[in-house]
C-alpha cells in the first residue's frame, strides 16, 4: 500500500490508511506527489469551505459545529486544520482536534493537523493539494481551519469557495475592522461569542466598514453567533446555503483548476530559477554569498537569469 | 522533502492531569516535530483512529489513573486490528516497575516513569527513526 498505484486506488476505495499516507505524500511533497494529484485532480467531487479569524475567535468550536451539521445531513466531512510551525525549528504543536473530540471515532470524518511549515499565508503549502485528496476521496464539504490570522492572510479565500471570517468582540477598535485586507475576502462574517459583552459594538463597527465596500464588490453577509451556546448557528447554516447555490459544481472545480495552475506556476518558477542559478552562479548560496558581499544586488541577480533564460530560449528557438 | 517526524500525544482514561502529556508535547514541538495533541479522556478507539488519519511516525499515550495496564494493550490491539502496527507506541505515566514488561510485551517500545527528562524520549524518537531507515 505505499507503492503510488496502491495508495491511488485505496483512496478510490475510501481507505482511511491510503488517504492519510496520500496527505503526507503530497504535504512532504514526495517524488510521486505530482502523479498522485493528477490522477486525483478531476475525481474531486466536494465543495471548500474556508475558516479563518483571529487566534483565540472560536474558529475549532466552530468546525466542530460543522461537522455535526454536516454529517446530520449524512455528508462524509473532511478536515484541514493548520496550525503555525515555529520559525526557528520547524516543529508544531497541531491541537485544533482538542475542540473536535466529539467526532473522533466517526469513520466518516476525516481530520487532518498540518504545521504552516514556513509558509505565511494563514495556510500551508500543502493545503490545496491536501484539499484536492480529501475532496477526491469523496469528502464534502472539505473545511479548512487557518492558523490564526491578522490582517492580510488573505490566500484561504483564493482556495476555498466559501470563506468565513470569524471576529469576536473585544479585539480591537473601529479602525481595526475597517482595515483592508482580511476584511475584503470573506463571503460571510460571522461575529462569534455573541453571549459575551461588546457583541453590539462590534457588530455596528463591522456594519459600518462594510458601507465603505464600492458597488460591484461583493458584501458579506453578516451573521452573529455563538459557537459554544448554539446561537444564531441555524442562520449561518442558512447564510452558507445560499452561497453554496450560487456555485454550480462545474464552475467550482474549473476555478480551481485555473488557480491550481497559478500555483503550479509559481513553484516551477521557483524550480526553473534554482536551475538558472546552478548554471550562472553555481547555485543560490554563492549568490546568496555575492549579494551578503555587497558585489551584487538581488535586482542584479533577477535580470542576470531573466537575460540567460532568454538567451536559452532564441538558442532553442533557432533550431 | 520537507519530511518532519509526526508524534500523537495523546491522555486515554479518566484522569485529567495532562501536565506531563503537554510538557512532553512542548518538548517535541522545540526539537523540531510535529505534535498533534488530542487532549484528555480519549477513547482508545479515538487515539488509533487519530495516529492513523494524522499518519504519524509514534503515538505517546500518558495515563496517571493506574489503568494503564488495560488503556495501553488495547491501543496497540486497535492499531494492529487497522492495519498500522508500524505505528511506533510509548507510555508515560504512574506506572509501577513491575508492569513494565508487560506493557513492552504488548507492544510499546519504551515507558517513560515521572522525572524522566524530556529530552530522553526526544532521543528515543530520534534512534527510532534512525532505526527505521
Amino acid at each position: 500500500m505505499t507503492s503510488t498505484t496502491g495508495i491511488i486506488q485505496g483512496v478510490g476505495e475510501g481507505s482511511i490508511r491510503a488517504i492519510a499516507r496520500a496527505l503526507s505524500r503530497v504535504e512532504n511533497g514526495s517524488s510521486d506527489s505530482t502523479d498522485i494529484l493528477d490522477k486525483l485532480f478531476a475525481r474531486q467531487q466536494g465543495f471548500t469551505i474556508g475558516v479563518t479569524g483571529p487566534p483565540g475567535a472560536g474558529k475549532s468550536t466552530l468546525v466542530n459545529r460543522m461537522i455535526t451539521r454536516y454529517r446530520a445531513d449524512g455528508n462524509s466531512v473532511g478536515v484541514i486544520a493548520v496550525d503555525p510551525s515555529s520559525p526557528f525549528t520547524g516543529g508544531a504543536l497541531l491541537g485544533d482536534r482538542i475542540r473536535m473530540q466529539s467526532h473522533a471515532s466517526d469513520p466518516k470524518v476525516f481530520i487532518r493537523s498540518m504545521g504552516s511549515r514556513g509558509h505565511l499565508g494563514g495556510l500551508s503549502g500543502a493545503t490545496r493539494d491536501a484539499s484536492c485528496v480529501l475532496s477526491a476521496a469523496g469528502y464534502s464539504p472539505v473545511i479548512i481551519e487557518t492558523v490564526g490570522v491578522g490582517q492580510a492572510e488573505v490566500e484561504i479565500a483564493d482556495l476555498a469557495d466559501i470563506t468565513l471570517l470569524v471576529l469576536v468582540p473585544g479585539l480591537g477598535d473601529d479602525v481595526q475592522s475597517m482595515k483592508a485586507g482580511i476584511m475584503e475576502i470573506a463571503d460571510i462574517i460571522v461575529l462569534n461569542k455573541a453571549d459575551r459583552n461588546g457583541i453590539e459594538q462590534l457588530e455596528s463597527y463591522v456594519k459600518a466598514s462594510l458601507e465603505f465596500i464600492s458597488a460591484g464588490f461583493k458584501k458579506p453577509e453578516v451573521v452573529r453567533i455563538s459557537a459554544v451556546n448554539g446561537e444564531g448557528l441555524e442562520d449561518l447554516w442558512g447564510a452558507i446555503d445560499r452561497l453554496a447555490a450560487t456555485h454550480p459544481g462545474e464552475n467550482r472545480i474549473s476555478r480551481s483548476a485555473v488557480r491550481t495552475l497559478n500555483e503550479i506556476l509559481r513553484e516551477n518558477g521557483m524550480l526553473f530559477s534554482e536551475k538558472l542559478l546552478e548554471l550562472e552562479y553555481n547555485g543560490r548560496e554563492t549568490a546568496e554569498e555575492l549579494i551578503l558581499a555587497g558585489q551584487l544586488t538581488p535586482y542584479a541577480v533577477g535580470k542576470k537569469l531573466l537575460e540567460r533564460a532568454e538567451r536559452m530560449f532564441e538558442h532553442n528557438g533557432s533550431n | 522533502m520537507d519530511r518532519k517526524i509526526r508524534v500523537l500525544i495523546g491522555k486515554p482514561g479518566l484522569d485529567g492531569h495532562d501536565r506531563g502529556a503537554k510538557y512532553i508535547a512542548r518538548a517535541l514541538r522545540d526539537a523540531g516535530m510535529e505534535v498533534v495533541y488530542t487532549g484528555i479522556r480519549q477513547t482508545p478507539e479515538a487515539i488509533a483512529d487519530a495516529a492513523i488519519q494524522e499518519d504519524v511516525d509514534f503515538v505517546g499515550i500518558s495515563l496517571l489513573s493506574g489503568a494503564h495496564n488495560h488503556l495501553f494493550p488495547e491501543v496497540a490491539r486497535l492499531l494492529r486490528e487497522k492495519d498500522a502496527s508500524d505505528i511506533i507506541l510509548f507510555g508515560g505515566g504512574v506506572i509501577p516497575e513491575e508492569d513494565i514488561p508487560g506493557l513492552k510485551e504488548a507492544g510499546y517500545a519504551a515507558i517513560f516513569t515521572p522525572g524522566t527528562p524530556a529530552a530522553e524520549v526526544v532521543e528515543f524518537i530520534n534512534l527510532q527513526m534512525e532505526k527505521r531507515q
